[in-house]
């Protein structure tokens, strides 16, 4: 009974987890695309209109980040003590991008002069890019593997400073951007729509591209990764990886090209980001810290996990209803008159 | 480097993010209750000055939450950052309470923040009343949570230490959570907080009480509502706080004796104990210089009798002593600042008693001078109580040498630097943003920060400048 409960409460919260994650990739995900978009787009009513369509629900996409960090520290301590140390600056310069991010939102609402009004729209943009680069850097270096002995973190500070990480940290800004940009296709009508709709093709072609170095780039790095594509159970599962891929890249262009088209471009890329997760996934299964650490390894004791599941299974759902009243409430076109603040 | 170790700076760069992030919970835990408050006292009486208040203070509520969830962000990444040794000892304790907390608060708070900053249009009048309340609900349940956890290490119950790793595995979960120093706390925190806000709401009242006298004018009704609401909480809510504050007194000294010694700068152990009211605690010493002393009133503080035994820190071997000096000061401060509080209700009900509230101009610039001593007397507090951990993060159990993260010492001053730049300008901005709100009167028709609500898009069934209490959008969303 305990060995059954050792064996599957891992299994459960590492799923749990991934889903957590996932969701906030999803929905800090076009919500960062937003800042990172301020680069290309500089009419200021424009800027509005897009902060305008995430006003509503933004403080409750970040918390899903928070979950993740509370998640970690109470299922898998291990994890969230030797991944912390070992990824310590990137993991800071995001939270503090995300700081400065964060206020700029209500900030730049509330500025009055053109220089503030510039500061508080640089900090948006800048720390939206930032945040999305680390958050790459992070998964790059969590992915070529962390340096551990006796759970505890012996590589250096600077073990992040990979050109694989690095590159992982464009590919991320690079496809939040495009998140940005098909949610606001979605959201916005008329010039802001038709901009947004130019920049997707442009985006979208970038983002395939990165898919691509990455899926060629990560067997490469470590030699486990390369036997589990050739498993069989793994096998199976990521085989049809590349095909979805395909399709769904086939779905986002056809949709940017259809004008008639609006929701689909945005559901296409979550589709690509859903792929390249869990392929990621796949790819680090059963580590948690790789390449030493599974979940199993890295978990609290099953009393501790039972507690915090039994709350979950009630809260989870309820916070995703309320969490999808909120855009219900405030969904549809936002256009040029709408003033949030 | 300086003399600095990765120690201290592990532990000054948690200080200064925690310090930095509490203001703000403690400033949402206030205003949100006050704003139900207000919304409820809208729709029973119907007195539009309550809908007013309402949406002036909401502008603010917006500003104060954003920082809140993102320094929090902060700090749920910050234990294992900088604490990781810890954090892997506690977590299986204290990381489920955590993510309860994000779960049955966070979440709660966020997803109805939006409803109750731009809904009011929106939903109709009950369910944007409901969605203020659970935002409200939401920051006293997280602040539940979070002082749980707090108390747990300071007073840790319902554990078993694990002989292999060393890690403190949960063996009842109700002595966790409700662990001995926790219901002092809460209500010491929750009053706190609410007198925050009072003393906030007070001096922002103040302001414009004193700047319509100096015009020759009388004061909006809303300004009146609003001082008169302030000082109604000051005159109550003070007085409670002083009990509770006392009644945590004896809780510490039942459970950690050593901080009430390191607290009141006493080195011996006595009955009929005195009182300090000023010294200077010498660590090394072993004394405390230039007392100032009542005799008796140290027992009859701590014991409630006049020859109660009050600890010494010479009880305590000295690795396992924190650092009076501070402790002395920030308690002092703390125990002062609430004594003015106490003063100035009572001075407040006699002038109210008298029908001079609004017409004693020297109250108002009190209480314009008093509106940051909520949080300040709250920082100081906080540091009493954590300093007063030391050396301990765990109390008795681990120490604080043995919970820091094998971080390099120059990645960690990078990162000091990097956060003490951000957070002044963070806090600047605020600051400035919060003082030019403030700067407004609350008037009649107040803008809130949803009053321009849009026009929707051709095609869609929402309707635009309704009415609140229009029912076509709150009916159909109730379902």
């Amino acid at each position: 009974m305990t060995e059954t409960a050792g064996f599957w409460l891992p299994v459960v919260w590492a799923l749990l987890a991934a889903t957590a994650i996932f969701l906030y990739v999803c929905l800090d995900g076009f919500d960062l695309g937003i800042g990172i978009l301020f680069l290309k787009e500089k009419d200021h009513d424009h800027r509005n209109l897009m902060v305008n369509t995430v006003a509503p629900v933004w403080d409750g996409n970040e918390t899903w980040m928070i979950f993740g960090g509370a998640a970690l520290y109470g299922v898998f301590p291990v994890a969230y003590g030797t991944i912390l140390p070992a990824l310590y600056l990137p993991i800071l310069f995001m939270l503090l991008a995300l700081i400065l991010r964060g206020v700029s939102f209500e900030f730049r609402f509330k500025s009055e002069s053109p220089m503030s009004q510039f500061f508080w729209d640089t900090s948006f943009c800048g720390g939206s890019i930032v945040a999305a680069f680390m958050q790459g850097v992070i998964l790059g270096t969590l992915v070529q593997g962390i340096k551990v002995e006796n759970n505890v973190f012996v590589g250096s500070s600077f073990d992040w400073l990979t050109p694989f990480a690095l590159f992982c940290g464009l590919a991320v800004v690079i496809g939040y951007a495009l998140l940005g940009a098909t949610w606001l296709l979605w959201r916005c009508e008329g010039e802001l729509h038709d901009a947004m709709r130019r920049i997707s093709f442009v985006l979208g072609g970038l983002m395939l591209a990165t898919i691509a170095l990455v899926s060629i780039w990560t067997p490469m790095l470590h030699t486990t990764y390369m036997q589990h594509w050739l498993d069989m159970p793994q096998f199976a599962l990521v085989a049809p990886v590349p095909v979805a891929v395909l399709v769904l890249a086939a779905a986002l262009f056809l949709g940017l090209r259809n004008p008639r088209s609006h929701l689909l471009p945005f559901i296409a890329t979550l589709g690509l980001f859903f792929l390249c997760f869990s392929g990621l996934g796949i790819n680090v299964w059963p580590y948690i810290v790789p390449p030493t650490i599974t979940i199993w390894q890295a978990s609290s004791p099953p009393e501790s996990q039972t507690f915090l599941l039994v709350g979950t299974m009630f809260l989870l759902p309820l916070i995703l209803s309320y969490t999808a009243y909120s855009y219900y409430v405030f969904r549809g076109k936002m256009s040029a008159g709408h003033h949030y603040h | 480097m300086f003399g600095l170790s990765a120690l201290f700076l592990a532990r000054f760069q948690f200080a200064f993010t925690v310090g930095f992030h509490i203001v703000f919970p403690a400033f949402s835990i206030g205003l949100a209750a006050y704003l139900a408050v207000l919304e409820g006292l809208w729709l029973k009486t119907g007195r539009s000055a309550y809908l007013d208040l309402f949406k002036y203070w909401l502008k603010v509520f917006s500003v104060v939450f954003g920082m809140g969830v993102v320094s929090g962000l902060v700090m749920s990444y910050e234990f294992g950052t900088n604490w990781s040794a810890f954090s892997q000892k506690a977590g299986p304790i204290l990381g489920p309470m955590l993510a309860y907390e994000v779960m049955t608060a966070f979440f709660l708070e966020a997803g109805f923040l939006g409803v109750m900053m731009f809904g009011l249009n929106r939903v109709g009048k009950g369910l944007h009343f409901a969605a203020t309340c659970m935002v409200s609900i939401g920051t006293l349940i997280s602040m539940s949570w979070i002082l749980s956890s707090n108390s747990w290490m300071q007073t840790p119950r319902g554990y078993r230490i694990d002989e292999a790793t060393g890690r403190f595995l949960p063996v009842d979960w109700w002595q966790i959570v409700f662990n001995p120093s926790f219901p002092y706390r809460i209500v010491h925190m929750g009053l706190a907080a609410f007198l925050c806000v009072a003393f906030i709401v007070a001096g922002v009242a103040g302001w414009h009480l004193l700047k319509a006298r100096r015009e020759g004018r009388q004061a909006s009704e809303q300004v009146r509502l609003m001082f008169s609401m302030a000082m109604w909480m000051a005159a109550i809510v003070s007085p409670i706080q002083v009990l509770a504050g006392d009644t945590q007194g004896l809780n510490t000294l039942e459970y950690q004796p050593a901080k009430i010694a390191a607290i009141e700068g006493d080195w011996e152990s006595e009955s009929r104990a005195p009182e300090l009211l000023f010294g200077i605690p010498d660590m090394k010493n072993e004394t405390t210089h230039y007392k100032i002393a009542i005799p008796y009133m140290g027992s009859l503080i701590l014991t409630h009798s006049l020859d109660g035994k009050v600890p010494g820190l010479k009880d305590f071997p000295k690795e396992d002593r924190a650092y009076s000096p501070l402790l002395f000061f920030s308690f002092r401060i703390m125990v002062a600042l609430g004594m003015l509080m106490v003063l100035v209700g009572l001075w407040s009900l006699y002038l109210r008693w008298k029908g001079k509230l609004y017409d004693t101009p020297l109250l108002h610039r009190v209480a314009l001078f008093m509106s940051p001593a909520g949080f300040l007397a709250l920082l100081c507090g906080w540091v009493t109580t954590e300093v007063g951990r030391q050396p301990f993060t765990v109390y008795g159990l681990m120490r604080t040498a043995d919970s820091v993260s094998p971080i390099a010492l120059p990645s960690i001053a990078t990162s000091m630097i990097a956060f003490i730049i951000v957070y002044f300008i963070v806090f600047m901005g605020g600051i400035t943003i919060l003082l030019r709100t403030f700067a407004e009167e609350p008037h009649a028709d107040q803008h809130g920060p949803a009053e321009d609500q849009p026009q929707r898009a051709a095609g869609t069934t929402q309707v635009s400048h309704q009415p609140p209490s229009s029912p076509a959008a709150g009916a159909g969303m109730a379902e």
